[in-house]
């Protein structure tokens, strides 16, 4: 931890800045962590007022039933599909942004925006968009011969919800790789140029290999966006359906702690959801700290 | 710009204005629908041509929700939440790099986990705790025996409850610490002179950080709050736990139950009309202050 060479001498004052973000944390944050933990190990009776200790039932439970692994496959899918279709979008349009000359802050704004709409908001957007009956998307299928029903066909749920939270995220990943494309320096691509490279095989060789720290960073807020913001869009769209298709992990939580009222279970996936957010973290934290070292 | 190829720059543009048409077109598709009478809006195609219902339509999702007083919620929650972060944030962000005490780098660490888990993964303790934040209290009582001493009515006693109220709608999003290390790394950066010059001159501590520190990082402190704000905004799960009272919850959530079932005459320009409102103060917000945004945005993640 690097520290100042010049500070303060005081006991009680640093504490006393301390003391309303510890509280807050403590009680918002390490308590119900600290609880999550408990009751994975634990079982419940149907009030929640006693606690019976079960070990690693909860977690035997979970992993030996078919519906967590279809949960778990649902997630891949939507999380890697998100990624993809945002990265890709993100990273083409940063690309045209930054090589025109005309109209940029134009553009720059009108990509920017779906970044404030709330994801269950997005979530009804595009169901409008998309609505079996009434959307426009799905009568244009329909006079291609495309049968559209996001309601009952899982495929088409997952298509739909996929992109609904892809087209939010494109915004983000915009910023960061325009960002990342200004940071280029002028003169490398300038370079390239005389020596006679055209703009594809700079992108290829040059642009591309400078952009993979952003595009690792991106892709891990991506995966995180995708595993617990989206929420919202589930809920509103498909409610994890149809039959599982799209009840993603953190839509599970909810459903099994606040529907099903399955304490013990629903603790157990929120420490196994811990463990992935926490493992990806560490990841970025590792690659970050490498990127200093060979900038 | 490296070379003048007029071809690419065309092939630029074109794609750029198909994707902004993409971007763009769901929010399109969405003011027209919400502009629309029942009729149309449920014609098949839908007509793609604004009409001229949209204030009626948004009048009637006024009435159907507690929309008015649900914006109000929202405004609130999302400014108690920015403001919030940003003050225990910069007052600890103060003490952790300017301070040298006993636990200093617990209370780092402590500070740095909560960076990691989002609320949704501790979401039914985090409910839990909101219907009664004294629970922890109680139980240290409890551990501690404090509570035998008084024959267990302390305990027994103790209850909070933050469901349907504002601190529910907020203290459990303040408590992470993403602006805490905002705050501590740009801290870092700051001259060690400055303070130096601040003690010669016999400032305090507390006189150091209101005349030195805070000016210094308005910057910050505005392109976080643009963040923040959005980030308060469009909360979904939590204000659609924690309220049960349609006046207290959010515009967000409020949106949501607009949405049309399966009923025989579903009214999606009402919800069109309703999600407008509920997006554009976010997005307002976005492009008006675009450039601090975007700085808060590079600043925090990296």
């Amino acid at each position: 931890m690097i520290g100042k060479k010049v500070i303060f001498r005081s006991r009680g004052l640093p504490l006393l800045l301390l003391a309303p973000q510890l509280l807050v944390i403590l009680v918002f944050f390490f308590w119900p962590a600290g609880q999550a933990v408990y009751q994975a190990f634990h079982l419940a009776d149907p009030f929640g007022q006693h606690f019976e200790y079960v070990g690693l039932d909860n977690f035997r439970r979970l992993f030996n039933s078919p519906e967590y692994y279809a949960s778990l496959w649902a997630t891949t899918v939507f999380s890697a599909g998100v990624a993809i279709v945002s990265l890709g979008s993100g990273l083409l349009l940063a690309a045209f942004v930054d090589h025109v000359r005309r109209g940029r802050a134009v553009y720059k704004s009108l990509i920017i925006w779906p970044y404030a709409v709330a994801p269950v908001l997005a979530g009804v957007l595009w169901l409008f968009l998309f609505h079996p009956i009434y959307g426009v998307v799905a009568f244009a299928l329909a006079r291609i011969g495309i049968g559209w029903n996001p309601l009952l066909n899982s495929n088409q749920a997952m298509a739909l919800v996929v992109m609904a939270a892809a087209w939010k995220q494109v915004s983000y990943n915009f910023v960061f790789f325009l960002a990342g494309l200004q940071a280029i320096p002028r003169s490398v691509l300038e370079a390239a140029a005389i020596d006679g490279a055209g703009p594809l095989y700079r992108f290829r060789t040059i642009v591309l290999p400078l952009l993979t720290p952003t595009t690792f960073f991106l892709l891990v807020i991506n995966l995180v966006y995708a595993f617990f913001d989206t929420f919202g869009i589930i809920h509103a769209v498909t409610h994890g359906g149809p039959g599982g298709a799209t009840n993603i992990l953190v839509y599970k939580v909810f459903a099994d702690g606040f529907i099903g009222q399955d304490l013990g279970s629903s603790a157990a996936q929120s420490i196994v959801l811990m463990v992935i957010v926490v493992s990806l973290t560490v990841l970025q934290f590792r690659f970050l700290e490498r990127k200093v070292h060979y900038g | 710009m490296i070379e003048n190829n007029r071809l690419l720059s065309l092939f630029a543009h074109i794609f750029l204005l198909l994707g902004v048409a993409t971007v763009g077109f769901p929010l399109y598709y969405a003011f027209v629908g919400a502009s629309l009478p029942i009729q149309e809006v449920l014609q098949v195609p839908m007509p793609l041509i604004p009409g001229d219902r949209l204030l009626e339509n948004m009048a009637t999702a006024w009435d159907r929700g507690s929309f008015g007083r649900q914006l109000i919620n929202s405004a609130i929650m999302a400014t108690v939440i920015a403001a919030g972060k940003i003050t225990i944030s910069l007052l600890s962000a103060f003490a952790i790099t300017y301070f040298r005490f006993p636990c200093r780098t617990l209370a780092f660490w402590a500070i740095f986990v909560t960076l990691m888990l989002p609320i949704e993964v501790r979401i039914v303790p985090t409910y839990e705790v909101a219907a009664n934040a004294f629970a922890p209290l109680a139980w240290l009582l409890t551990v501690t025996g404090i509570d035998d001493l008084f024959g267990g009515r302390i305990t027994a006693n103790l209850q909070w409850s933050l469901l349907d109220s504002y601190a529910g709608l907020t203290l459990p999003l303040i408590a992470s610490a993403t602006a805490t290390f905002l705050f501590r790394q740009f801290y870092l950066t700051i001259p060690d002179d400055l303070a130096e010059a601040a003690k010669i001159d016999g400032a305090g501590p507390m006189r150091f950080f209101r005349d030195v520190l805070l000016p210094l990082s308005t910057t910050n402190i505005a392109a976080l709050a643009v963040i923040l704000f959005v980030f308060g905004w469009n909360q979904y799960l939590w204000p659609l736990l924690i309220t049960t009272d349609p006046s207290m919850t959010t515009v967000v959530v409020g949106v949501a139950r607009l949405i049309p079932g399966p009923e025989p005459l579903p009214a999606w320009n009402v919800a069109m009309a309703g999600g407008l409102v509920a997006l554009l103060p976010p997005v307002l917000v976005v492009l008006l202050m675009q450039h601090w945004f975007v700085k808060g945005l590079v600043d925090t993640e990296k």
